[in-house]
Parts: C-alpha cells; sequence; structure tokens
C-alpha cells in the first residue's frame, strides 16, 4: 500500500525498519533460522535458540539490564498486565493497595479496574497541570498497605516525562514494588537500569521500529521481584510466561533496540530539530494551546488544541495527514481524551486536541507541508465555527448557557 | 473513524466554498430572521442556523455556521439544502432520520441529525416568538 498521505503517528506505532525486517525473514522459513527455541534435542533448535538469546542481550543491553532480566511477551500491553497482575498477586499477603495515575495507558487502567474487582484498592492519582506525575504528590497517597506503584515513564499522548529516579528511589526505601510502563520511551530517552530502582518495565517493539506483537517485561532480579504468572503451559521463560517464542519477532526486537542505541542520538538531533521547526511554523496560530510542558516532554510528539475547533473535523480536513486525537485505542469513541480533562482542560479544549508524532523517517519537507495544511485548515474550520464568530464577538463562552445533550 | 462518501463530499465543499454553501450569519436582531443555536461545546458540537421567513412564512434564505465533526457539518449542509423554499410547516416535519438516511450516517454519528433537526425547531420557534 502506498498512499500520498504523511505519517504524522509514530506514537501509535512505526514502521518496520527495512534492516529489522531483513533479521525477521531469515528466521521463517525452511532454510532460514525456523526452529522452536526450546527443542534441546536438534540444531534447529539450538540456532533459534541462539539468536533469541542474542536479542535478549541487544534489549537488555540498550537498557543496561542483564539479559535475564528480560521476559518476552506479546507487547507492553501484556507486559503491563504481568507486571501489575503479576506482583498484586504475589505480593497481596503484605497488603492490597495500588497506586497509578489517571493519565495511564488502558492497559495499566484496565489491569487496574480489574484488581479493583478482585477485592484490591486502587489510587488513581491526578497529574499537574502539565501531565506530570511528582513525588510529592505520590506520596502523599502511600499507605502501610501499598505493595504496587505503576507509573508511565512518558505519557503517549502529551509526550511529558516522569522523574521515574526520583520516584523509583523512594518506593525502593519504602520497599514498594514499582512498575514503568516506558512503551513511549525507547529511542526517545535513555534508561539505565543498573542506576534506576525500578522494579518492573514494559516495553514494546512496535514502538521503536520493530514488530507488532512483540514486547518485554524487564523482572528485577536483584533485589528480587515475583510475580504470580498469568499464562501457563511449558514453563517457558523461567516460568513467567509460557508458550513457544516467536523466534522471528524476538529477533526483529533485538535488532530494534540496538539500531536505538547505535543511532539515538542521530535520531533524537533531527527529530527534536523538525520539532521546533514545526513549532515555530504553527504557534502563530491564534488561540493554540500546546499540551504539555516544552520543557520536560519528549520532542518526537507535539500535542496541540485549537481552541472553537473541534479536533474529528480537524482530522477529517486533514485529510492527507495521518495524525491522532486523543490515543489511538479511543479514537473509535466520541469521548474527549480522558488524558486531557484529568489536566484540567475543558472539555472543548479536550475535544480539539490533535497528536502530532514524528519519528525516524519524516522529513522537512512534510513537516513543511503538514504546518502549512493546518494552519489553512484551522483558518477554514473556524470560519464555520460558531463558537470562532462569539469569540470575535467577545462573548465568554464559560457564561453561556449551553443545552448539554 | 470511516465516513460515508456523502458526508465527505459535502464536508469538503463546505470546507473548501464555505459562502457557497451557506455558511455565514444573517442578523439575528431582524424581525424576519430567527435564530436556532443547539448542542454544547463541551459535548463536541454547537449548531447555529438562521433562518429569513417571508411574509407568506416560506424560508427564502438560510445560514449556518457548525463547530463539531465532518457529520455535523454535513448534517448541517443537508438540512438547509431541504429547509430552502419550504414553508415553516414543511421546515417542522423535516425528521432527523431523513437526514441521516441521506448521508448514511453510521449510529455513532445519529446525535448529528438529531442536533439539526432541534436546530430547526428552535429557529422557526424564535421567528414566531417575534412575530407574537
Amino acid at each position: 500500500m502506498r498512499t500520498k498521505a504523511i505519517y504524522f503517528d509514530y506514537a501509535a506505532t512505526t514502521p518496520v525498519d527495512p534492516r529489522v525486517a531483513k533479521k525477521m525473514h531469515e528466521c521463517l522459513l525452511l532454510d532460514g533460522n525456523f526452529g522452536n527455541p526450546a527443542s534441546r534435542s536438534h540444531e534447529f533448535g539450538w540456532k533459534a535458540e541462539e539468536v533469541v538469546e542474542k536479542a535478549r542481550l541487544q534489549v537488555a543491553d540498550l537498557i543496561n539490564a542483564d539479559s535475564r532480566e528480560i521476559v518476552w511477551t506479546s507487547g507492553a500491553t501484556e507486559s503491563d498486565n504481568l507486571a501489575i497482575k503479576g506482583a498484586a498477586k504475589f505480593y497481596k499477603d503484605r497488603g492490597n493497595h495500588i497506586i497509578t495515575s489517571k493519565i495511564e495507558h488502558k492497559a495499566v487502567l484496565d489491569p487496574c479496574r480489574q484488581l479493583e474487582r478482585e477485592g484490591f484498592e486502587v489510587t488513581y492519582l491526578d497529574p499537574d497541570e502539565d501531565g506530570v506525575i511528582t513525588l510529592e504528590a505520590l506520596k502523599k497517597h502511600v499507605k502501610e498497605n501499598t505493595i504496587l506503584i505503576s507509573l508511565m515513564h512518558i505519557n503517549n499522548e502529551l509526550g511529558s516525562i516522569n522523574d521515574i529516579d526520583k520516584i523509583g528511589d523512594f518506593t525502593r526505601e519504602k520497599n514498594i514494588i514499582f512498575h514503568v510502563d516506558a512503551a513511549q520511551s525507547i529511542g526517545k530517552i535513555n534508561i539505565d537500569l543498573s542506576k534506576s530502582n525500578v522494579d518492573l518495565m514494559s516495553f514494546s517493539a512496535h514502538k521503536c521500529y520493530g514488530p507488532k506483537g512483540m514486547g518485554a517485561l524487564y523482572v528485577r532480579r536483584k533485589p528480587r521481584v515475583r510475580l504470580e504468572a498469568l499464562i501457563h503451559g511449558g514453563g517457558h521463560e523461567r516460568g513467567f510466561r509460557s508458550g513457544t517464542l516467536a523466534t522471528h519477532q524476538i529477533v526483529g526486537m533485538g535488532e530494534a533496540f540496538s539500531l536505538v542505541k547505535k543511532e539515538m542520538e542521530k535520531d533524537n538531533k533531527k527529530i527534536k530539530e523538525l520539532s521546533e521547526f514545526f513549532w515555530d511554523q504553527i504557534s502563530g496560530i491564534e488561540e493554540i494551546v500546546l499540551n504539555g510542558n516544552k520543557k520536560n516532554k519528549v520532542a518526537n510528539i507535539t500535542n496541540v488544541s485549537f481552541s472553537y475547533v473541534e479536533g474529528e473535523s480537524l482530522i477529517m480536513a486533514l485529510k492527507d495527514v495521518a495524525v491522532s486525537s486523543g490515543s489511538a485505542c479511543t479514537s473509535a469513541s466520541l469521548e474527549p481524551s480522558y488524558v486531557l480533562r484529568a489536566l484540567g482542560r475543558p472539555d472543548e479544549l479536550a475535544h480539539s486536541s490533535i497528536r502530532f508524532s514524528f519519528g525516524r523517517f519524516t522529513t522537512k519537507e512534510e513537516v513543511k507541508m503538514v504546518a502549512e495544511t493546518t494552519k489553512r485548515v484551522v483558518r477554514q474550520l473556524r470560519e464555520l465555527s460558531p463558537l470562532w464568530d462569539m469569540h470575535l464577538d467577545g462573548v465568554d463562552l464559560e457564561k453561556v448557557e449551553w443545552a448539554h445533550h | 473513524m470511516a465516513y460515508s462518501r456523502k458526508v465527505i463530499k459535502k464536508f469538503e465543499e463546505t470546507l473548501n466554498n464555505p459562502s457557497a454553501n451557506n455558511v455565514g450569519r444573517l442578523d439575528p436582531n431582524s424581525d424576519s430572521v430567527g435564530t436556532g443555536m443547539v448542542g454544547a461545546p463541551a459535548c463536541g458540537d454547537v449548531m447555529r442556523l438562521q433562518i429569513e421567513v417571508d411574509s407568506e412564512n416560506k424560508i427564502t434564505d438560510c445560514k449556518f455556521k457548525t463547530y463539531g465533526c465532518g457529520s455535523a457539518i454535513a448534517s448541517s449542509q443537508q438540512m438547509i439544502e431541504m429547509l430552502k423554499g419550504k414553508t415553516l410547516d414543511e421546515a417542522r416535519s423535516i425528521k432527523d432520520r431523513e437526514i441521516a438516511k441521506l448521508l448514511e450516517l453510521p449510529p455513532i454519528k445519529l446525535h448529528c441529525s438529531v442536533l439539526a433537526e432541534d436546530s430547526i425547531k428552535k429557529a422557526i420557534a424564535d421567528y414566531e416568538s417575534k412575530k407574537a
């Protein structure tokens, strides 16, 4: 499929890097490395095991961990489920209180809801106005029976960054298990698990030019963190996650992580320049609001609201540009972004938020074109907007009595 | 979200040529103009319909502005096409279902056509209150 549309939704997913695809392809066919890594009795199995272990080293190497701390999963959603449900159930004798935040991905929120149904108590923290969970805010809610804290490293809608080092030092001191969803982090920000006191960390391959359906969970060995497995059937992955290992997927993730290690600095420099260029181009639009704090966010995500313009119509008008409104999982519903709502943004701004996200293959030409198009369609849509009329007439929309439906 | 081709066509026509597609406003204080504004910013759509009515209760002109998704904008446009030249009684009988059917709106977007029908009722009521 080739379309003329410009892809500005790298935070939703990335294309597989051709170098990654090549490695994956080598593990599929009869004349390739197709064996079952768990087969101990022949060369096909040994060869497959070898590349799986190499990939484990590649992943561990990027985040400065021991390869024995990496558990393969089907993606960050499974990693989050395994971490949260697995830790909560294993440590339930210590207590039943869990802390997370209101702006987590659904892959964290939904397992927490499930645990609530099973008798756990969950506190959902409010972020500050920039979409950050501070240690101070967290401390206020920690109780004697808190066993687990789960927070994202980088927010998928805003790109805002939580200080996981600072929070990790605190949770270690309190002997609380600390899980971090780092699905958006790889390739955007350095992670050093020899320094950060994170106990469990979720990763995804497809957010950094690897294949979909592939992820990993980091499970700390020192001090040792234990989990109750969710999937049983053979005791693969040291009992944490049974099921035949998907050699080609794993090799793809390993290669993707190893490319990140080599090229992250170069990629980030380019993306930062493009992002600044983009903001220079669009920040002159009247009544534009940048969601998240420019000083504490990753460069690849720019989330903006254009007042008096509704987000879905903006996406429709930007027809040759692939962007998203809120997160991809929720774009089929009519709800405004729950992340922006949690920041205390009024509903109308939450309805009008657009996430532009750049990546390895984004060009300056594309950024220029999208900036121009955005400026044009915002102007066009405002011409159709009764709210913009009222704004120009000096009507305070907050004071109008609307008939809610 | 997949839109029907009809919605996309109406939306794009309106976007690219608003003045030829009934976007605008009429003087709300004129005795011959009725204004109906429905919806709320917090819900994601606001529709403003204005009708100009002659002495024989016939709609001679309509203008609208809509804040909302593509279907809401297309529904407004569709509604205007149905309104022009109608008498108030005929206009009153326009149903949201007709608009939805013509635009092939999916269930999740039916509120757009409901909003359009509401704006007609409100605009007529506003006009009639000025005559009363």
